[in-house]
């Protein structure tokens, strides 16, 4: 049977990952404000057939 | 956990690809869900994609900055950047693991019986100069006489835009053929190394060469789920190093930026010592049994 650790670190809750996915977040809605997931759109639907090595 | 883990790829993979009339209509999905991020690596001029691939996205945004900035448009890439920043912060190269179609790929054609290879661990490196100078340096600098960028890892390097898009569209759209050239044949031999390598060496592509998988590799120390190692329960057996498809050494370095948390060490380490954390917290799913003891 295996023994509970005695090293066992107790449940610190991190908080370095929510700041950074708050500023991320954050940079994402700076890019709405700027209107640019119409542009991503506009490239995504759109083939270019030389990026992907055809023409 | 680790079953799961195939069922979520399967379900990614389908999620991500999901315009099945390509064969009909023979062109690519142009609908709006194109406005979401795939999270793996899966080319956005794939015939069944239905999201868009955020290195593409980034290159093909760097690469028309000068052009956006003269017309007063401020597209540098914060919307693409923020969306791969939160999924990286949340779970980093999990996504390698869990939800990426060429990954899954790699991992199938693994299966294919042949003798396997381990990868010369400084390799490891290339794929951070891969990003930095096609993703990042040469769409933004190496521009036209229009001053627009190429967006170089696309059109030059990428074996997954090979396999997934370009060589679909040469079978759906047979006219093309006629327009392939030099170009197409260089990314044609890219894309056959890294099969050939990917039966022999496990996931040969994350490894070595994926842009995605560099940048979500910066977020391992900081992301919110990851892999914990208990120390004091490891009794350095290498259980661990033998199953790991990243070459990772989980109990000499459980903070190693290869690692996918697919799960694997997880599974076959006797001591238990490896274990799923969110936040600092372990994360432990309780077991079928004794949940029907608690219903019964």
């Amino acid at each position: 049977m295996i023994q509970k650790s005695k090293s066992s670190r107790q449940n610190k809750l991190r908080k370095a990952p929510f700041y950074i996915i708050l500023f991320f977040l954050m940079m994402g809605c700076l890019g709405i404000s700027f209107d640019e997931p119409r542009r991503v759109l506009e490239l995504a639907t759109q083939i270019c057939l030389s990026c992907i090595g055809i023409g | 956990m680790y079953a799961l883990r195939k069922w979520v790829q399967a379900l990614f993979a389908l999620l991500v690809n999901g315009n099945w009339s390509f064969p009909v209509n023979r062109n690519i999905y142009q609908g709006s869900l194109k406005v979401v991020c795939s999270p793996g690596l899966n080319c956005y001029s794939c015939p069944a994609s239905t999201t868009y691939c955020p290195i593409g996205s980034i290159q093909q945004l760097l690469g028309g900055l000068r052009l956006a900035l003269e017309n007063g448009q401020f597209f540098v890439g914060f919307y693409v950047i923020g969306t791969i920043g939160v999924i990286g912060a949340f779970v980093g190269r999990m996504v390698c693991g869990w939800a990426c179609p060429f990954g899954l790929f790699q991992e199938l054609i693994h299966k294919i019986p042949s003798p396997k290879f381990g990868i010369y661990r400084p390799l490891r490196y290339v794929k951070y100069g891969l990003l930095v100078v096609m993703v990042f340096i040469m769409p933004l600098f190496a521009v036209g006489e229009f001053g627009i960028g190429d967006p170089w890892y696309c059109k030059y390097f990428c074996p997954a835009g090979t396999l997934e898009a370009g060589l679909p569209m040469l079978t759906l759209q047979p006219s093309l053929r006629e327009t392939i050239g030099l170009l197409f044949y260089s990314k044609l031999t890219i894309l056959l190394v890294f099969l050939v390598w990917s039966v022999l060496s496990s996931r040969a592509f994350c490894r070595t060469a994926c842009p995605l998988g560099a940048i979500y590799a910066l977020f391992t120390k900081i992301k919110l789920v990851r892999l914990h190692l208990d120390k004091g329960l490891c009794n350095m057996c290498e259980s661990c190093h033998r199953v790991c498809p990243m070459g990772v050494k989980f109990n000499e370095s459980p903070d190693d930026a290869e690692c996918i948390s697919c799960l694997a060490c997880s599974k076959i380490c006797p001591q238990k010592a490896i274990s799923l954390e969110i936040g600092g917290v372990p994360f432990v799913p309780a077991p079928i049994s004794k949940k029907i003891i608690r219903v019964s």
